[in-house]
Formats: structure tokens, C-alpha cells, sequence
């Protein structure tokens, strides 16, 4: 029988609805308790568990007392296995963090989550790459890529995945933003890691194309193509990411999946390099920046490589960035343009307008870049 | 019993046979026909016409054949037939893109059985097949005045070769100017695939536009992507859409401006025979699939005849041999130094051209034109009928009109219950349609389908498609899980996804599949 591990952030998306811009931290959440909040995640949650509670019989739950999990899984008409501790209405971080290393100790096959960007960062602390995870979106943050278009679909991809109707699973961006910067109008994001979530549809179309197989041959094209096109004496600044891995992959070289790397002639220069180090390195010399799209808001600079500064971009210069994607992250963007957030509002209008992008080897879609 | 004459659906089920693959069958020693013998006269001229192949040419061990008797064969691909749904037995309006028109059964008969067809071959003296000589040539008349392009060859036998050879004769005009530099293609991403594909074949790097929100890409990002490494663009309009690039002039004119051309993708011409032409539009070249918009049937992978046409000044680089007239006979002209050569031996699929031709004598100027605009009709008042089903969704110009095609999309539907295009394109075979074509990939309307009701179909089969549509919709919101599970009445039941679009889970060979199964 296959397991599912359910935890619902009770307080996620708290702060949204008073414009308090995320609810992470004791102080903000009793202010919105203040302003007149009430929790969002729990209703949203039982409407994504109620598509799966269409294999009650066939599957088992695990989940937390209470509003962690309990309360929401029995509404939406599981029977669930209820496990751990908790201060009801007073549930912490940690809580989330000590049910994500329960639940994978009991090897559950999913765990279907409830939260925001902050509680994708606690399950990522808590377990890594352990066990495949699915977010239900009902945070006031969603900047990372482990949630589902809808609670609903969050339900659906769930239970198509414990049927065994989805089996792939990728890497999948966690985000998240500094909040209280973020309150006093200053938007800094951090890549903060990767989680395993079910190969979803929506994200990586249709299983007939291939799906996870597909996507590691796009990378491999896309990365042969940039080594292919590699200068002798240029230095190579390679972003953050799965996409731009894939060249350090093909090339042989230690990699920082959440940093900077630098690569002269194919060979590394550095490792999660700094932003004082890259200018060291580049000063007087040709070289070239390689960056995917981050997040699922598409952006190019601003989010999770701040080391790539304007000072750094000016250097380089705007034709020597090259913009690496899959076709299927162009088009998971639906239209809008990709984002540059360098902080320096100047350079981000000479960067918008028409970029063209490899998306394969020898194969480029021209993608609009705004601000 | 029959179709519900108010709902317009079906209590349909089809023939479930199992049936064996053609080898299982096989009987050691059973044969189907016993050849005869030479005879005498035959034998003495050229004896046991065995013992003049060489040596090193002959087999060691006979081919494994399947060895079967006439009637088991005939029943075998009866049983097949049955366990199929085609554009023979119900309305295939589904397979958008791939205009499913009738193709008239005189066309088939004359191809078939006519003796000027069947008892000639290409080997022969040219004087001795003037009369397909002659369809060549005013077939090739025919397409010119359909195009307004000065030269076409039918060698090329698909659409995708088609567009290689006409990426081929773009290289060769470039390399003839000494202009080596130019190594790259633009295309959209609603275009055929096959316009980056082909190119990308023929060497060629592959640029994809955007679609903006009116359906095709902003004509800045075409003039980003424009410069002297550009060979030429390989544009599809309408595009698969269904939506018509009325600027489209102005993209030539941009490619021109650096001196690119311009290839046209007419494989689906169906919405605009008689309407609209290359020439006007400023190309260079141009493909019509014959097996789409011109009638001789599409399908199955099975014969087709990609038609290129070209401008006087690329009449030079098409294929070898041209088919001529001097006045009073027909003949091959082989004397082409510019020519990029042969792209398929012979002459290509003749029994296409001889349909296309007969298709047109049929309608006539007015009739090609009537063609063009019913499917317009068709599709306008389907798209209509489809919008107004719960859950679907038509990306794009908001309030224009589309061509002979659209692409819808079930994305409300999977969102408001959880069903996709791939569950209700299951469905759709147990009311006895045909699947439909999605879209091709990657997906960029979501849970797409592309229909294209074109001149063949009536009314009736419009609505009883519709009717279909509605009342699968109608299943995914009462019982989804009866549209998921689906199909229950088709030959197959459970249809293992993804594993039947895995190439490497697919037996698509006798020997492959005995070695998965483990068979000696």
C-alpha cells in the first residue's frame, strides 16, 4: 500500500490578505492575528485532499495532530494515521521540520504539503532530497517551484502520482525572499535549494513528450551547445541552477548548484565565487555570463545571483550574456517576459528587449526581456 | 438502434479481436501463392532467372518471413481493419492540421487499376509514359497559378522533404553568390515543426519566435533575430493556430531587407485555395502536401507528395529531372548543373499526382476556390459549437476570426475537475470517433486540440462531433473518473501511459519484439 505524508501549515498566508507580505516570525503572525487574518491554509489544503481521497481505500496517510494535518484530512474525508506532538494554535517552524523527518523515517512515497516559500525552506532544512514532496499553494509567497498551479491540481498531480500514473520526479526550485527586507520595499531572493517533486504535467507538459528523459536531453543539447561555442582566453561566469549545471556536468567540474562557478579555457577558475572575486578575475579580460531563468516568475538577474551585480554585468557587457533555458520553462512563463532585477534601474532598461535564447544545440527561441 | 437522433451519439462498440501479429500466424510451408513456373520459351531465354544473381548478393538462410494462407492473410488485415477508426469510417474532423478531406474512390480506382498506372515503369522510354508525363506537367501548371510561383518539381515524397530540399535549394542559392556566411533559419513556434526540423537536418542553426498575444510572433523580435548569418525564414500561416498573419508581407520584407528569403509552408493551403497566394505575399518558395489540401489521403505514414514551387530565379536549384513540353511531347530534362540533384528516385509518388490532378479537373478554378471557402464556413460555425462547452478555452486573438483550423484548449477543464486532453481524446473512440491530434510539442496552449472540419464534412458530422465534445465534458464533470479510465469500448482498454510514447518500450520490429518477450 502506498503512504502519503500530509502536513498543513496552519498559518501560511496569514499575512497576504493584510498586506503584511509573508507571516514567518512570532511578531508578524500576532499582527495579522491583530489586523483581522484568518488562516487560509486549512481550507485550501482540505480542497486539495479532497481529490485524493478518492483512493481512501487504496492508499495510507500519515499525518500531524491537529491543524497540522488532522483536522484538514478527516474533512476532506480521510482516515488518516496521526503522528508526533503539538502546541495546537501555537505551531512553530520546527514542528513542520520534525514531521517532514518523521514522515520520511516512515518512508511515506509523498508528502503533500500546505505553506508558502517558508515552509518549502523548512521541508528542504528538514529532509533535502529524501523523499519526493508536493506543495499545496497557500502561502502569501510563491516564488519557489515545488507548488502546484492550484490546490486542486496539487490534489490531482498527488493522487496521479500514488497511482502510479506519474513516476518521474525532478529537482525543483526552492525560493525564498528576505521578508523583512521585502516590508521595507527591498526585494532580494535567494535561491535556497532543491526538492524532489513529481514530474508535473503542467510544468513539464505532456508526458508524451518525453517528460524527465526529454528534459535531460534538452539539457545536454543546451549545454553542448555553449561548450561548443566556448572562446579560447574568455572567461565563463556560470549562474546558479539545474540548466547551468549541465554544462559543468558535460565539462567535468565541480559545481555550485546555488553559486557562481568560473571556467576559463574548460577548466575551473572557481568555485561560489563572490562578487568581489568575479571582478578580480574579469578586470581587463574577455569573458561571458551564462544564466538561466530562475524561479517561477522568470528571472534572469536579481534572484539567487546577486554575485552577477550590475557592476559585474556592466563589465561583461550585454552581448556577452548568454541566456540558457528549456523551451518548456519558456513556455511555463505563459507569455511574460523574462525578468531582470539587477537593482540598478538603469541597466536593467538597456537589458530589456529581444534576447535569444539556447534552448537546444544550434536552436534558439528569441524571448522578451522586461523589468 | 442507430444514432440517438437527439443526442446525436452512438451506442458503439468496437470489434475486439486480439488479433496475432502476421507472424505468429505463420505455418512452416503454408503458402499464399504459388508462383509459377517460366515458361519454356522464357526459360530458354534467360534460364531459371535464379542463378544470375550473384553470389555475394544471395541470402544464406531464406528471410523469415511469415508463411500464410491468402484467406488468413485477407481475414488478418480485415480483423486490423476493424480494431482501426479512420476518415473511412467516421467523421475524422479531429485531426486538425491534417485536412482529413475525402478523397474521391475514382481517384483510388483509376490509380489502382488504370493500366497507363499500373503496367508502366519508370525505366521505360520517356515516349512510351507520356500520359503521366503529361499530369506532371499540368499538374505542375495547375500549382503555379495556385501559388503564383514560377517553377514546381513533385519529386519530394513528404512534407518534410519538402522543406529539406527547399532549405537545400536556399543553401544553394547563398553558396551560388559566394554568400558562405549564412548559417541560420527563423521560424515561429506555431509553425509545422517540421520548418525547424528540416532546416536544422539540412545544417542549419534554428531560430523560434514567440507568439504574442494576437497569435503570431511581434515582427521586432523577427527583426532582432534578422542579420546577414540569416539564410531564410520557413514560416507556416495560418499557423497551427488557425489564426492568419495578415502582416505577413511585412516579415518578408524584414528577411528580404537582409538579404534572406522566404520559404512559405503551404502543406495545409485548405483555407485559402483561391484566396490568397504566395507571390502576393513577396515568397520565394512555397510546399503544398498534396496529401493534405489537394485530396489524395493523408495518413498512416503512407505515400505522400510534398509539391515545392519557386521564383523564376530559383528555378535552376530544383530537383532533377524536370518534367518538360516542347510543343508536341513530353520529356525528362536532366541537363541542370545548378540543380541540387535528386531527393527521391524516380519520380517520386505518381499515383499522388495523378489524384491531385483529378481532384482539381474536378472542381475546376471556382470549385478549388468554393473548397476554401466551406472549410472557412466549417470551421467558424464548429468553433462556435466548441466554445460554448464547459471547459474549454481558445488562447489568443480575443474576437478574430480563425482560418480552416483552430487550436482549442481543455486547460478550464482540467483545472475545474482534474480531466485533460489526453483523457477525453480516450473517450472520444468509445462514441466511434477517431482520436484527435493535440497539438505537436513542446505544448504551449495547455491541454490543447486542434480540429479542422474542412469541405468534406457536413453539418450532420459537425454537430455529431460536437455532440461528442459536450457530452464527454459533461462525463468529466458528473464522473471523472469514467473519462479517465476511458476508453470502454474501443479494441483496448488499457492504454499504458506514457510507456506507449516511449521509443524504447515501443516493438516496432518482428525482432525487437522477440527479444523484449523473450521469444527464440
Amino acid at each position: 500500500m502506498r503512504k502519503l505524508g500530509v502536513i498543513v501549515n496552519p498559518v501560511a498566508g496569514m499575512g497576504g490578505r493584510v498586506g503584511l507580505k509573508g507571516s514567518d516570525g512570532p511578531d508578524i503572525l500576532r499582527r495579522a492575528r491583530e489586523l483581522g487574518a484568518h488562516p487560509q491554509s486549512p481550507s485550501r489544503a482540505v480542497e486539495a485532499l479532497k481529490v485524493v481521497s478518492r483512493l481512501k481505500d487504496t492508499i495510507a496517510v500519515i499525518t500531524y495532530p491537529a491543524e497540522m494535518g488532522e483536522y484538514e484530512c478527516v474533512e476532506a474525508g480521510l482516515r488518516p494515521t496521526v503522528i508526533g506532538y503539538i502546541r495546537s494554535t501555537e505551531t512553530t517552524p520546527q514542528d513542520t521540520q520534525k514531521a517532514a523527518q518523521e514522515m520520511a523515517a516512515e518512508n511515506v512515497d509523498l508528502i503533500l504539503f500546505a505553506g508558502g516559500d517558508g515552509t518549502a525552506r523548512d521541508i528542504c532544512d528538514a529532509i533535502g532530497q529524501k523523499t519526493t514532496v508536493l506543495g499545496i499553494p497557500t502561502g502569501v509567497k510563491i516564488h519557489s517551484g515545488v507548488y502546484a498551479v492550484t490546490p486542486k491540481s496539487a490534489g490531482e498531480v498527488a493522487a496521479m502520482f500514488l497511482e502510479g500514473k506519474l513516476k518521474a520526479t525532478r529537482e525543483a526550485e526552492v525560493m525564498d525572499i528576505d521578508e523583512d527586507a521585502f516590508r521595507n520595499g527591498v526585494l532580494t531572493a535567494k535561491l535556497y535549494g532543491y526538492l524532489l517533486v513529481p514530474e508535473e504535467k503542467r510544468f513539464v507538459q505532456s508526458v508524451k513528450s518525453g517528460g524527465v528523459r526529454a528534459e535531460a536531453q534538452s539539457l545536454h543539447a543546451i549545454a553542448a551547445d555553449v561548450i561548443a561555442g566556448m572562446n579560447e582566453g574568455n572567461y565563463y561566469i556560470i549562474g546558479p541552477g539545474t540548466t547551468t549545471r549541465a554544462i559543468m556536468e558535460r565539462l567535468g567540474l565541480k559545481n555550485t548548484l546555488l553559486g557562481v562557478d568560473v571556467i576559463l579555457n574548460k577548466e575551473l577558475v572557481a568555485n561560489d565565487a563572490s562578487e568581489s572575486q568575479l571582478l578580480d578575475l574579469i578586470q581587463g579580460k574577455e569573458a561571458k555570463i551564462v544564466v538561466t531563468v530562475i524561479g517561477g516568475q522568470g528571472h534572469l538577474f536579481g534572484r539567487g545571483n546577486q554575485q552577477i551585480s550590475p557592476r559585474v554585468i556592466r563589465m561583461v557587457g550585454k552581448k556577452n550574456i548568454i541566456v540558457i533555458a528549456t523551451k518548456e520553462k519558456l513556455i511555463s512563463l505563459s507569455g511574460r517576459p523574462l525578468l531582470v532585477d539587477t537593482g540598478d534601474e538603469e541597466l536593467n532598461q538597456e537589458l530589456t528587449g529581444y534576447i535569444r535564447v539556447t534552448t537546444g544545440f544550434r536552436d534558439y527561441v528569441m524571448y522578451r526581456v522586461g523589468f | 438502434m442507430g444514432r440517438n437522433s437527439k443526442t446525436l451519439l452512438r451506442k458503439f462498440h468496437q470489434a475486439r479481436w486480439d488479433e496475432e501479429i502476421i507472424f505468429e500466424l505463420s505455418v512452416p510451408g503454408e503458402r499464399g501463392i504459388l508462383v509459377p513456373r517460366a515458361e519454356d520459351g522464357i526459360r530458354a531465354e534467360v534460364g531459371d532467372g535464379i542463378s544470375v544473381i550473384p553470389n555475394n548478393l544471395k541470402r544464406e538462410k531464406p528471410a523469415g518471413l511469415p508463411e500464410i494462407n491468402q484467406m488468413r492473410v485477407l481475414r488478418h488485415f480485415m480483423r486490423l481493419s476493424q480494431e482501426t477508426l479512420g476518415a473511412d469510417i467516421a467523421p475524422d474532423i479531429g485531426e486538425g492540421t491534417c485536412t482529413m478531406k475525402y478523397s474521391p474512390k475514382v481517384q483510388e480506382h483509376l490509380a489502382a487499376r488504370h493500366p497507363g498506372m499500373v503496367e508502366i515503369h519508370p525505366l521505360q522510354d520517356e515516349n512510351t509514359i507520356q500520359g503521366i508525363l503529361e499530369i506532371y506537367y499540368k499538374l505542375e501548371q495547375f500549382l503555379k497559378e495556385i501559388s503564383g510561383l514560377t517553377y514546381f518539381s513533385l519529386q519530394p515524397s513528404s512534407g518534410s522533404q519538402a522543406i529539406y530540399a527547399n532549405a537545400s535549394i536556399v543553401r544553394a542559392y547563398h553558396a551560388s553568390r559566394g554568400d558562405n556566411k549564412r548559417d541560420e533559419i527563423i521560424t515561429t513556434m506555431f509553425s509545422h515543426p517540421v520548418d525547424a526540423a528540416a532546416p536544422a537536418t539540412a545544417g542549419y542553426k534554428v531560430i523560434t519566435l514567440m507568439p504574442g498575444e494576437n497569435g503570431y510572433p511581434d515582427l521586432g523580435a523577427m527583426k532582432d533575430a534578422l542579420s546577414e548569418r540569416t539564410a531564410g525564414i520557413f514560416i507556416t500561416n495560418p499557423e497551427d493556430t488557425g489564426i492568419y498573419n495578415s502582416t505577413i508581407d511585412e516579415y518578408v520584407k524584414a528577411a528580404h531587407d537582409v538579404g534572406a528569403l522566404c520559404s512559405y509552408d503551404q502543406a495545409n493551403a485548405n483555407g485559402l485555395l483561391g484566396i490568397a497566394r504566395a507571390k502576393e505575399a513577396g515568397f520565394d518558395l512555397c510546399h503544398f502536401n498534396i496529401h493534405k489540401t489537394f485530396s489524395a489521403p493523408h495518413g498512416c505514414m503512407g505515400p505522400a507528395m510534398g509539391a515545392i514551387g519557386v521564383t523564376k530565379e530559383l528555378g535552376e536549384y530544383l530537383p532533377v529531372p524536370r518534367v518538360k513540353f516542347d510543343g508536341k511531347k513530353y520529356y525528362l530534362d536532366y541537363k541542370r548543373p545548378k540543380s541540387i540533384g535528386r531527393v527521391r528516385c524516380f519520380f517520386g509518388n505518381t499515383p499522388l499526382a495523378l489524384k491531385a490532378y483529378a481532384w482539381i479537373m474536378q472542381h475546376g478554378a471556382d470549385g478549388l476556390k468554393e473548397a476554401a471557402e466551406i472549410s472557412v464556413l466549417n470551421n467558424n460555425y464548429m468553433e462556435k459549437k466548441i466554445r460554448e462547452i464547459p471547459g474549454v478555452v481558445v488562447k489568443y486573438a480575443e474576437g478574430k476570426r480563425r482560418l480552416e483550423q483552430v487550436r482549442y484548449s481543455w486547460e478550464k477543464l482540467m483545472e475545474d475537475v482534474g480531466v485533460g486532453t489526453d483523457d477525453v481524446e480516450r473517450r472520444m473512440v468509445d462514441y466511434g470517433l477517431p482520436h484527435y491530434f493535440q497539438s505537436h510539442h513542446p505544448h504551449v496552449v495547455p491541454e490543447p486540440f486542434t480540429l479542422e472540419p474542412c469541405e468534406s464534412y457536413s453539418k450532420d458530422d459537425i454537430d455529431e462531433f460536437v455532440a461528442v465534445m459536450r457530452q464527454i465534458s459533461k462525463e468529466a464533470h458528473e464522473d471523472p473518473e469514467l473519462v479517465r479510465n476511458a476508453p470502454h469500448n474501443a479494441p483496448i482498454h488499457n492504454i499504458p501511459m506514457p510507456v506507449i510514447f516511449d521509443p524504447e518500450e515501443m516493438a516496432t520490429t518482428w525482432r525487437k519484439y522477440k527479444r523484449m518477450k523473450g521469444i527464440k
